[in-house]
């Protein structure tokens, strides 16, 4: 994985710290050109993995991504699924049964030659796989070297200690997909134990990891003890803790672990980005030095 | 340990049962629900005992506490049947669809000692907390004006119908999105005694209103605004905000920050004159377990923490979300006139 990930939050008005921000944004990025502008400009600085949801305007970036291929040769997108709260807006609408039929690709009685539901019931891990591949789909021919699923989902399954399911994933991806299996997670420790128990050695997490400790449940020493002495590949998120903290401070405090592979950040503006993107580069190749 | 079960597993009762079933203190012992999708997925995947009829697991498992989240129009029988049976109650809101059977559950819990409290998780949001503090710290003096507002995008198109639809059945704007901000309103400036001016507008829907706009006059005579619509889909997802004019000031606040504008400072605070800007990460309510926000943590670690102590919760009683029910029939009156 590159140092540096480029986030995708921005361009979908998602803003931790202020609904106004956020609003201002999704004003800003109304067009796919937008978007499309500051992704070059994160290729120009040598950023060249975009990780970002599976919502529907990324499928347009994509298809700009296949229609300029000579652009983006190196070019390489994490995606995180499910985009939740298309799911959660319908689950609260149509019901958890209603929400499979409008999101399962085709009839679900067709999918499932016989016994429609019936069958379904019995077959939970298909019904993954099926969901993963229409959350795929917009990525055809781009390359996916690791493909994540959202912390909202991560976390649910968590919670409800149904930690089978993440092994199912993870092979399905490996096998399907050819790509690494990645967790976005509010609850870094909880689920390495968890998917360490199923036998998942070494993955990829995505968690938050800021010197304030913001939304690092369980308190910042359980997550310091685990990137001190167990064994997985982190991304930090929310290193800035949602602007709170200076980005110079952020990211010296990221650089006191070596095992940190990557930093996921999004921003709107160059100077913004290249800013963030040196600081990190600093921080994490300071860590050869002193280790 | 604490034994706990959960009955109604739509998207609240999933996110409760997650949050329920890895709380250090709680031994989550089973689930109930009407789908046998959902079901199969927990014989499959997880330990805990799955039932389809609540009295049966109330009966079988003996439960300390049990979280009910189904639609509305159960939660009168299901909460009384755990009541009746001595077994503490977390009810998601609204509470019930009349004031009348919200009294008869109050008194219940009341006399059998049990604690009861109501999903309204904004109380569990760090700058409501603050919202709260400051107003009962006079920042503001004399109050002149309030706004409760909240915007979502949950009906956006024309299109088929669920118990959502049925406001008889508790669905509706009303029920689902404004009780939020009356309850906030309630708790934190002072509770609606007068309704006037309600306007329930149909933009998508049909049976049901999916905005609601009314006037409410507080106990003390100040006076506000309730502005509520969930077929605005210029908003993400939902959002909630409370304004308060005072004589000295405006503050703004929703769930990620608090503005603050003071024309004298206010010292014992360190509040300048002029704008302050607070953000959420100052006063987020620490968690062990995070799932689509901490207030949804939170109010669990709450309740469990009151039944394990066994004293009643001072957030969300039966009692607070009884009154959010009267005024909500307040309001339905007003905008028959």
């Amino acid at each position: 994985m590159e140092k540096v990930l480029f986030g995708d939050n921005q361009f979908f008005a998602v803003n931790h710290l202020s609904d106004e921000k956020s609003r201002a944004q999704s004003i800003r990025f109304k067009d796919d050109s937008s978007i499309i502008r500051v992704l070059d400009q994160t290729i120009s600085l040598g950023i060249n993995t975009f990780m970002c949801t599976t919502h529907d305007r990324i499928a347009n970036i994509c298809d700009h991504i296949r229609n300029n291929p000579e652009n983006y040769k190196d070019y390489k997108i994490y995606p995180c699924m499910p985009y939740a709260h298309k799911y959660a807006n319908a689950v609260t609408e149509l019901g958890i049964v209603g929400t499979i039929k409008q999101y399962v690709p085709g009839n679900i009685f067709g999918t499932f030659a016989k016994g429609g539901l019936a069958y379904l019931n019995k077959d939970f891990i298909k019904l993954m796989e099926l969901l993963v591949d229409a959350e795929m789909k917009m990525f055809a021919g781009i390359s996916t070297p690791v493909i994540f699923i959202q912390n909202v989902l991560v976390d649910l399954i968590l919670g409800l200690k149904m930690y089978d399911v993440f092994a199912a994933y993870d092979s399905y991806i490996r096998k399907k997909y050819n790509s690494e299996p990645g967790y976005i997670t509010m609850n870094m420790p909880a689920l390495l134990d968890a998917l360490n128990s199923v036998g998942i050695e070494n993955p990829v997490i995505c968690s938050s990891i800021n010197k304030i400790g913001f939304r690092m449940s369980g308190g910042k020493e359980i997550y310091e003890k685990y990137l001190n002495e167990k064994e997985f590949r982190p991304i930090a998120m929310q290193v800035l803790a949602a602007g709170a903290l200076r980005p110079k401070e952020a990211m010296e405090y990221i650089g006191q672990f070596p095992k940190i592979e990557s930093v996921l950040f999004g921003a709107s503006t160059k100077a913004h980005i290249e800013e963030t993107k040196n600081l990190i580069e600093i921080n994490l190749e300071k860590r050869i030095f002193y280790s | 340990m604490i034994k706990g079960a959960i009955t109604g597993l739509g998207k609240m009762g999933l996110s409760h049962a997650a949050i329920v079933g890895v709380h250090a203190k709680v031994d989550m012992v089973a689930v109930c629900d009407t789908s046998s999708l959902v079901l199969n997925a927990f014989n499959k995947f997880s330990k805990v005992n799955t039932y389809t009829d609540h009295q049966k697991m109330i009966d079988v498992e003996k439960p300390d506490f049990v979280v009910i989240a189904t639609p509305t129009k159960f939660h009168f029988p299901m909460v009384k049947y755990a009541l009746d049976n001595g077994v503490h109650v977390f009810c998601e809101k609204p509470f019930t669809l009349t004031a009348e059977e919200g009294k008869e559950l109050t008194d219940l819990a009341v006399k059998n000692g049990l604690v009861n409290q109501i999903g309204f998780h904004n109380h569990f949001i760090g700058t409501f907390r603050e919202l709260k503090r400051l107003l009962h710290e006079n920042v503001l003096g004399e109050l002149v004006h309030f706004s409760g507002e909240a915007y979502g995008p949950v009906v956006t198109k024309e299109k088929g119908s669920t118990w959502r639809s049925n406001s008889a059945e508790g669905g509706g704007c009303l029920y689902d999105y404004a009780s939020h901000v009356i309850n906030l309103i309630q708790e934190i400036i002072g509770r609606p005694e007068k309704i006037q001016g309600t306007l329930l507008k149909s933009i998508y829907s049909k049976g049901v209103e999916d905005a609601v706009f009314s006037l409410l006059k507080l106990k003390g005579g100040l006076s506000g605004t309730l502005l509520v619509n969930w077929s605005d889909e210029t908003f993400r997802k939902m959002s909630t905000s409370i304004t308060v004019q005072g004589k000295n000031g405006k503050i703004v606040c929703d769930a990620t920050e608090i503005k603050i504008y003071l024309k004298k400072a206010v010292p014992s605070e360190n509040l300048e004159k002029g704008w302050t800007i607070k953000y959420i990460t100052d006063f987020a309510i620490p968690v062990d377990f995070y799932l689509r926000g901490e207030e949804y943590s939170a109010q669990i670690d709450h309740f469990v923490d009151c039944v394990e102590q066994s004293r009643q919760s001072e957030y969300n009683s039966f009692e607070q979300a009884m009154y959010t029910d009267s005024v909500i029939e307040m309001i339905l009156e007003d905008a028959k006139k």
